[in-house]
């Protein structure tokens, strides 16, 4: 039983904070709060006026351009920037567009290692700076999306979204979030690596003249980093452990903080959708569909994982006892919070671990796995509940025509140009998936490139394109895809042929799922509000809240069974070793 | 001035009129039409006919994909499957296509023959054009069918818009048109299948006529407004056959998502190629020999794919909107575009006329109510003498009312000598003097008051309040009076029509607004609207006001229907989204709605919106199914690719099939023999039922959607079995 208590507190703090925190954030997105004069001041710099979605998409297009320029210039100067006390270099210029990609699509797929390959410099001007800006676009493309569907006459400035959204939500979480870390001993400084004597000489081994090895104790700006790389469902470790090290997590109570701050935010949207409509009702059918699939994803992996012993231990003379499968697993968060955590971060992308996923038992990587595939239980900020509404479009649709009418949501009628627009959406994540997966698997950059043959190998190949589409960011692992500094030592296996594929997979699972709903809604608002009718089909009531998670999980499945089989499954049913 | 009534000749009419009948009653399976749609169905086999649906397109290409690398096999091409199993595959997929056409084609055979009884009407029949207008009304006079230098001889298909033409009795009326002079009964049988003759006249709301239709006694002058070929009864054979047959905005709707499904399942299955690819190539290494799956095997990728693209509700879409049109026409109800009739199942507010469809016709007496030291049924006796000879409705049910009292005195013969008062829009009155001096009136109150007054009566004093008691109650009060005395009320009320509050009910819980129109006073109207149970109701209704009302509803974001027949209702007919012309009606309202009910029967717009919910419902439920549907296939078909690099999974299969052909081969069979099976519900259409958006959906769902996900497994199981049994 004990297992289970640490992801029903997760999910009960959460649920709990998500009621007052998602009406402060529609109080915020609605513009409602009275700012500090100087403020105001800003923000009426900012304001560039009332958009329309063809606007309001440009905006963010053009911002996200000079955002990926900005990003590449930091990243490929690091070398000459200052706050660089331990001299890193420049990193490989195909791993320098796969992490610009990364970072600006809120994916955090990370081919190199924190703090090996960058300075803190990159560390704050490319990495909090991104994870900043990448989460508040998420977040606005909601709040324009929800102004549509509302029927107002403009989608609202996405400048001034944008501003709303990082200065009065986002950085004082992440102040008061640093503070807590801090306090639990999460180190913030700019003074290089501690060069730390081991107390059995060469325990580090040996330098070229024979002399013991000093031990490296990276550090940094940490505290800085954390905050905003799960409050905004980023991910991107400050280390290459992530949140497995001790810096980054370092006690069962942070860990529980940290999975609650991944949380907060896209479970408190869902209430603000509902708050910005004024209809709690259509709130609560999605928030309920949400938190049923990833209460399922929770459980699966911590049945399947921590309640299960590895399978690969079995006729070996291991006494595996109660503790399940503790392979790659962080001890001190407790047994069940390996598994709680992959759920967590992968239900909506942020992509931190604290476990290697790679270990979960064969069946436990399905939640994963299922968490980015679906990419709408409660999903990346924002862009979770839009992938939603997609599905969401697409039930009221056959439902709609199911009660004998032209299907309507909230009052607008779905017509053949929201349908083009929502299957498009829909179309893209399974292609980009399921294209790259299928290519690499057959090629030598698939098979050579993986640490395992077979199944697994093949689920280490599906769970890195997942992870780039879904922009989830966390990784499988076991895939050669870190080059590291651009010297001129021969190429890893086909890493660059892995930075360039999940660099232009993040860049396209973006930005389409976003600017077509963005479309969508705006397609939606321009229409006429029918009446409601004893007729029209409800979207607030059970039923449709099982329509709803019938058309997630029927096309969720339709669309990965056959990799999930192959992979995941295959492994688990077949022998070992496999 | 007229010639004689003659007797309808009992050719021609009276054979269309049978043969229409028969095509309505035509089973679903009629012999000959199975015929034509199995020709038919290998005609559409034509790549540019077949590319119109894409669903079933991607079948085609798959197919002959499929039969030539089954031809390649058979001259050496090494392949993990066997000969047999790719023959097999080759005639299911090639029949899945088969049957999707035969699906559209048996639809468009019954919509031909549909055609085909409306055709035999329109054949070229001779037409008497006048040269000048203005002859009209002479020519009507005296025209006898012989030669006159006012009018020439020339055939229906000659006539333009504007010309006048002159019909007698037994003529065929040549072309759709207005009357602008005289009156005859028509038969209109061949249209409408109602075999009763309708009467149609110059002026007023009855004036239109249509080509094809016979004149059964009297005479008309007909101005044509419908140019040949582009006629009322043309357009209609067109859009039966479906040759110019739109697609409706749901059913684009509906083929885009079945299309971005289609390239969903295409990227799915492609995939899957290199993947099934990876696994031979490690259990090649993990075991040293050479191993294939059918998961490379192109024919049975191919198979896969066709079960994952909604290939069930691809094939039955154009069907289905066929099937619709054919519905309406069933209901005697022309559509002029599908879209008119799936608009019409998302009506929100219907106008409906009072009298004809809320209410019988006319007012009738229901009550005496005595004023002085009178009975009720002397009351009773004076009203019945006093309507003895009024043929109006009214006058007609006070004597059947009187008549029915148990204590009434049965009134006998009149006596000799005694003088009707006709009703004149001056007196408002009407009555008898009878010989014996008595002299009863009946009729309006301030009317018999002001008489009474006139001769030295005297009135009750609680007249003016019993009156109005009357009329506050919806009904309209009847003063009679004997001599100088005032007898006492007769109480005029609207009967409504039995069962009305209940349909009444029945469209509110299908979420219809419904609202009267009536030209009677707003007291009269609000009563007779509570009684009813309508939502609404526009009283004292001019053609402006109904305007304004739909113009306001529409406003709203509703969309109207409403049924009308007279030229005044035209704009209004326009305006509303779904406009019933009746075909009684004039050429106005006729071209002014976009549907016309050839019954004139006030209430079918309560049936067209049942259709137009039934045609989306039918949609809807059948693509939900074809989708539900694929979750079975995934577990017959996946473990089978995988049956020999990965032996293991036949854990999930859970059908626990005989062989991976055998499997393949029965989810490739289910998925084709669902068509045909669901052909007859596409024709007929889903039942609708007035309970409510929240409950039919339960309802449908638990049907098509949990039934989708359910019967596959059982079918695909059943299939295997019978295969098995044969291998």
């Amino acid at each position: 039983m004990a297992v289970w208590f640490l992801p029903l507190l997760i999910v009960g703090t959460t649920i709990l904070l998500s009621l007052p925190v998602g009406f402060y954030l529609a109080w915020i997105v609605d513009g409602r709060y009275r700012a500090p004069g100087w403020l105001r001041w800003l923000e009426r710099r900012l304001d560039t006026g009332v958009q329309n979605w063809k606007q309001y998409a440009l905006s963010l297009l053009l911002f996200n351009t000079l955002m990926f320029a900005f990003g590449f210039i930091v990243l490929a100067a690091q070398s000459s920037a200052p706050l660089n006390p331990d001299g890193k270099g420049m990193l490989a210029p195909t791993t320098i567009f796969n992490t610009v990609s990364s970072f600006l699509t809120n994916t955090n797929l990370q081919h190199y290692s924190g703090e090996v390959h960058l300075s803190y410099w990159s560390q704050i001007a490319f990495v909090v700076w991104n994870m900043f800006v990448s989460a508040a676009v998420g977040f606005c493309v909601l709040a324009a999306m929800t102004r549509g569907l509302r029927g107002d006459e403009h989608m609202g400035n996405f400048y001034l979204d944008m501003w709303r959204v990082v200065v009065y939500v986002f950085l004082p979480t992440s102040f008061f979030g640093g503070v807590i870390l801090m306090a639990a001993g999460v180190p913030m400084t700019f003074d290089k690596a501690i060069e730390a004597f081991t107390l059995e000489p060469g325990a580090m081994g040996k330098d070229d003249k024979g002399d013991p090895k000093r031990q490296l104790i990276a550090r940094g700006p940490v505290a800085a980093v954390l905050p905003i790389k799960h409050f905004g469902t980023n991910g991107g470790g400050f280390f290459g452990a992530n949140s497995a090290h001790p810096y980054e997590n370092p006690n069962a109570w942070t860990n529980y903080f940290e999975c609650v701050s991944i949380l907060i935010f896209p479970f408190s949207l869902v209430v603000m959708f509902g708050r910005l409509l004024g209809q709690m009702r259509q709130a609560a059918v999605i928030y309920g569909v949400m938190l049923s699939l990833f209460v399922t994803m929770i459980v699966w992996a911590v049945h399947f994982d921590t309640q299960q012993p590895n399978p690969a231990l079995k006729g070996l003379p291991v006494d595996q006892g109660e503790m399940g499968n503790l392979e790659g697993k962080e001890l001190r968060f407790g047994t069940s919070a390996g598994a709680t955590f992959s759920a967590v971060t992968t239900a909506v992308t942020c992509g931190s671990v604290n476990c290697m996923h790679d270990s979960l038992n064969p069946l436990a990587g399905l939640t994963p796995l299922t968490g980015m595939w679906l990419n709408c239980v409660f999903g990346g900020k924002g862009v979770g509940l839009v992938n939603l509404l997609v599905y969401l479009i697409v039930g009221v649709f056959l439902a709609g025509l199911m009660v004998g009418r032209t299907p309507e949501y909230l009052g607008k009628k779905v017509e053949a140009r929201e349908m083009k627009l929502a299957m498009l959406a829909l179309l893209i994540h399974p292609i980009l998936i399921l294209g790259p997966t299928g290519l690499f698997a057959a090629l030598s950059w698939g098979t050579e490139a993986t640490s395992n043959p077979g199944p697994h190998g093949f689920s280490q190949i599906l769970y890195e394109f997942s992870s780039a589409s879904a922009n989830n960011g966390s990784g499988f692992e076991g895939l050669s895809d870190t080059w590291g500094f651009n010297d001129t030592k021969p190429e890893p296996y086909h890493t660059r042929a892995w930075d360039i594929a999940t660099g232009l997979v993040m860049l396209l699972g973006r930005f389409i799922p976003i600017v077509a709903p963005l479309a969508l809604a705006g397609s939606l608002a321009a229409k006429k509000r029918t009446p409601f009718t004893s007729g029209t089909l409800r979207t607030d009531t059970l039923t449709f809240g099982f329509v709803l998670l019938g058309t997630i999980l029927l096309v969720g499945a339709l669309l990965f069974m056959p990799a999930a089989v192959l992979g995941p499954v295959a492994e688990h049913l077949g022998p070992i070793p496999f | 001035m007229y010639q004689p009534m003659t007797p309808p000749s009992a050719d021609a009419p009276a054979d269309l009129k049978s043969s229409r009948r028969l095509s309505r009653r035509k089973g679903l399976f009629a012999p000959d039409l199975l015929k034509t749609a199995l020709v038919q169905s290998f005609v559409m086999l034509r790549p540019d006919i077949q590319w119109k649906n894409p669903v079933m397109f991607v079948v085609e290409i798959g197919t002959v994909l499929s039969i030539l690398y089954t031809v390649a096999k058979a001259f050496g091409y090494p392949s993990e499957a066997s000969l047999g199993y790719l023959i097999a595959l080759d005639v299911w997929l090639f029949l899945t296509v088969l049957f999707a056409n035969f699906a559209s084609a048996l639809a468009e055979a019954r919509g031909k023959a549909q055609a085909d009884a409306l055709r035999k009407t329109r054949q070229e029949t001779p037409a008497y054009r006048l040269f000048k207008r203005e002859d009209a009304q002479h020519v009507l006079n005296e025209f006898d069918g012989s030669s006159d230098e006012r009018v020439e001889e020339t055939a229906s298909t000659q006539l333009r818009e504007g010309d006048c033409v002159v019909i007698r009795a037994g003529q065929t009326i040549p072309g759709d048109g207005e009357i602008v002079a005289g009156v005859a009964s028509v038969d209109e049988s061949a249209i409408t299948g109602e075999s009763a003759p309708v009467i149609r006249e110059a002026g007023g709301d009855r004036s239109g006529v249509t080509g094809g239709t016979r004149v059964l006694s009297d005479g008309i002058v007909v101005e044509i407004t419908a140019r040949p070929g582009k006629s009322f009864l043309d357009r209609m054979i067109a859009l039966v056959e479906g040759a110019i047959r739109q697609r409706t905005p749901n059913e684009i709707a509906l083929s885009l998502v079945l299309a971005a499904f289609t390239l969903i399942f295409l990227i799915v299955t492609a995939a899957l190629w290199p993947m099934a690819r990876h696994t031979e190539l490690y259990m090649q290494t993990h075991l040293g020999k050479e191993v294939r799956s059918l998961g490379t095997d192109i024919p049975t990728l191919i198979a896969l794919l066709v079960c994952l693209i909604p290939t069930t509700i691809g094939a039955l879409l154009a069907a289905i909107g066929i099937a619709g049109m054919d519905r309406a026409l069933r209901a005697n109800i022309l559509a002029k575009s599908g879209k008119a009739v799936e608009v019409a199942g998302d009506v929100d507010t219907l106008l409906l006329d009072k009298t004809g469809t809320i209410t019988m016709g006319n007012r009738r007496a229901t009550r005496f109510v005595p004023l002085g030291e009178l009975s009720a049924a002397d009351v009773g006796a004076l009203a019945s003498l006093a309507s003895a000879a009024d043929q109006t409705p009214e006058g007609k049910s006070i004597v059947e009312l009187h008549r029915r009292m148990e204590d009434a005195a049965p009134l006998g013969v009149l006596p000799a000598g005694a003088r009707f008062i006709e009703f004149t829009a001056q007196t408002r009155m009407s009555g008898i003097d009878l010989p014996d001096g008595r002299v009863i009136r009946k009729g309006a109150a301030d009317a018999v008051a002001r008489h009474v007054q006139q001769r030295d009566g005297t009135l009750p004093p609680r007249l003016q309040e019993q009156v109005d008691g009357v009329a506050s109650q919806g009904a309209t009060p009847l003063l009679v009076c004997e001599g100088n005395r005032i007898a006492g009320l007769v109480v005029l009320e609207d009967i409504l029509k039995p069962g009305i509050s209940e349909r009444f009910e029945r469209l509110r819980r299908m979420g219809l607004r419904t609202v009267m129109v009536t030209g009677d006073n707003p007291l009269t109207a609000k009563h007779i609207a509570a009684q009813a149970g309508v939502d609404d109701y526009i009283a004292q209704a001019t053609p402006e006001a109904k305007l304004a009302y739909i113009r306001q509803e529409q406003q709203g974001g509703k969309l109207v229907a409403m049924m009308g027949d007279g030229t005044n209702d035209a704009p209004a007919l326009a305006q509303a989204d779904v406009g019933v012309a009746m075909n009684s009606g004039t050429q106005a309202a006729k071209e002014a709605g976009n549907m016309v009910d050839l019954d004139s029967d006030p209430t079918k717009l309560i049936e067209v919106v049942e259709i137009g919910k039934q045609l989306l419902m039918t949609r809807g439920a059948l693509t939900t199914f074809s989708i539900a549907n694929d979750l079975a296939k995934y577990f017959a078909i996946v473990p089978a690719l995988f049956a020999s690099t990965l032996p293991w999974l036949k854990a999930i299969d859970v059908m626990h099939l005989h062989s991976a052909n055998s499997a393949i081969l029965s989810a490739v069979i289910f998925n084709a023999i669902v068509i045909p099976l669901l052909i007859p519900i596409a024709l007929k259409g889903v039942k609708y039922r007035p309970v409510g958006a929240d409950v039919l959906l339960r309802r449908n769902l638990l049907i098509w959607g949990l039934g989708g996900v359910i019967v596959p497994f059982i079918g695909i199981k059943l299939i295997d079995v019978v295969l098995s049994v044969f291998a």
